[in-house]
């Protein structure tokens, strides 16, 4: 039965394929897209740790941008738990989303996990990967969504 | 047990169904369109980070075979991806979203490759089409249109010699781009310039002869740069800062690896990450490519472990392939001398 699950899900998951990064459109404005970001981080179970305002920089020193943040998120246990046992780990931590304004719309973009597998290969690190990718997946995906 | 099989072959036959289905009857094209081009195309297809695709003057000249091997082959080294694992209906679906944007017909062209005089073309070429498609045909600087940032140009300039351009376009698909120019963009038609039918022919024949763009390899590098410290905590931190001052960066932050997720007074501080960063390398790093800014501002983390100090960051060409972007190589080149320079000095 388990090889039968097994198979059922590599047959599911085959079509998706590997990303190295997952990008989405918003439609709406940037202030929207921020709020919708930010709830769905939460509603997917993290924490908002703070939000670099990339555009705010910039703009001090004289270059001209539209709006452009990234927003840092994570789990206080895990970052506790990975942070103490997977040093190397620690620059990729917490996770990230950039959100930019495009004309009237919105571009977030994520990383996935797929350039550390090959050099994290540890079970336990390996589902904390896939965990991470369906839920940033899922919070993009809710963001392009709305409206 | 033959009750077993049976139920087992029927599961496998009902999986089998389900996938061949799958196939052939896709989401809606304008739905894949929207999840997997729309982010950088833009909704309408009038770009964004990508090329726009709803110019009627491309549509007028792209073939079917062009957007199909185009989605298969993408643009090795800028910026768009190859998509694989499409089913062939799905591409086929994406398409057909595409050419709802025009009312003309889906061009075809014979396969017969365009005869003309290369030598001549080369010529035609450095006069008339180096200044924005570069000298060797590697195109312009910068993605698509990026409405997000200043830019010089209006719109990026195909990189001709790119090995996914090439495999995707025929040569009936390049003569005729040539002769109608593409409104909307400063590609005009060469007949406007002077250039006859035969100039085309010249061109089309130079073109297939530009040496192919190679492939970065630079994927199987470690993701971080980590150096161990001979120096204590507190050194190291003041060492760190100072390495940071020296090459013209900006200190703009420093925190715990935990703040934000502990109590305020209760984070540890064993860990702790030092933000910095220099606007100007920034901006010429946005400019190159939007999407950067996920791995900006520059950080560098200080950790004390059971063998001492270290310090850690990100490896930035282990992270430049992930973009895709040949022209953020090299930035992403410059950025590991430097991490590596500050590390350095800050350790030995």
């Amino acid at each position: 039965m388990r090889m039968w699950l097994a198979c059922i899900l590599m047959l599911l998951t085959a079509s998706a394929g590997a990303q190295d990064l997952y990008m989405v459109r918003s439609d709406m404005a940037f202030p929207e897209a921020m709020i919708e970001l930010q709830s769905a981080i939460r509603e997917q179970g993290y924490v908002l740790s703070r939000v670099q305002r990339v555009d705010i920089g910039l703009t001090a020193f004289g270059f001209k941008t539209d709006r452009y943040r990234v927003v840092f998120f994570g789990k206080p246990g895990e970052i506790e738990q990975l942070g103490a046992s997977y040093r190397d780990l620690v620059p990729y931590l917490p996770l990230k989303i950039a959100i930019f304004s495009e004309g009237d719309e919105t571009l977030l973009l994520a990383s996935s996990f797929q350039h550390l597998r090959s050099f994290y290969s540890q079970k336990a690190l390996s589902e904390q990967f896939d965990k991470w990718e369906a839920d940033i997946q899922s919070i993009l995906e809710k963001v392009r969504l709305s409206e | 047990m033959k009750r077993r099989l049976r139920y087992m072959y029927s599961t496998l036959a009902f999986m089998l169904a389900a996938s061949a289905c799958a196939q052939g009857a896709p989401p809606g094209g304008n739905a894949l369109y929207q999840q997997h081009c729309a982010a950088c195309h833009g909704s309408d297809g009038g770009g964004g980070v990508g090329m726009p695709l709803n110019l009627p003057d491309f549509l007028a000249v792209a073939s079917n075979d062009y957007l199909r091997n185009t989605l298969r082959h993408g643009r090795p080294g800028r910026v768009m991806p190859a998509f694989p694992a499409l089913a062939e209906a799905q591409v086929d679906a994406i398409i057909q979203t595409v050419r709802g944007w025009s009312d003309a017909p889906a061009p075809e062209y014979h396969g017969k490759p365009v005869k003309g005089d290369a030598a001549h073309g080369k010529q035609l070429f450095a006069q008339h089409c180096a200044a924005c498609h570069g000298e060797h045909g590697q195109g312009g600087t910068g993605t698509g249109v990026t409405f997000s940032r200043p830019r010089e140009a209006p719109i990026m300039a195909p990189a001709l010699n790119n090995p996914g351009f090439q495999q995707s376009v025929s040569d009936g698909m390049l003569k005729a781009t040539l002769l109608r120019g593409r409104r909307g963009t400063p590609m005009p038609a060469i007949t406007a310039l002077g250039l006859t039918e035969d100039d085309a022919s010249d061109l089309v024949a130079w073109l297939r002869e530009l040496p192919v763009d190679g492939v970065s390899t630079k994927s199987h590098e470690s993701p971080v740069i980590r150096m161990e410290s001979s120096y204590s905590f507190d050194e190291t931190l003041d060492n760190l800062k100072k390495a940071v001052e020296a090459r013209n960066f900006n200190i703009i932050r420093e925190q715990t690896l935990d703040t934000g997720f502990v109590e305020e007074g209760k984070e540890d501080k064993r860990q702790y990450i030092v933000y910095f960063c220099s606007f100007s390398l920034l901006n010429d790093a946005l400019s190159i490519d939007p999407r950067v800014g996920l791995f900006l501002p520059c950080r560098v983390t200080i950790q004390e472990t059971d063998n001492g100090v270290e310090l850690v960051t990100i490896n930035p060409e282990k992270l430049s392939h992930l973009f895709n972007n040949r022209e953020l190589d090299k930035a992403c080149e410059r950025m590991h001398r430097l991490y590596t320079e500050i590390l350095e000095e800050a350790t030995l």
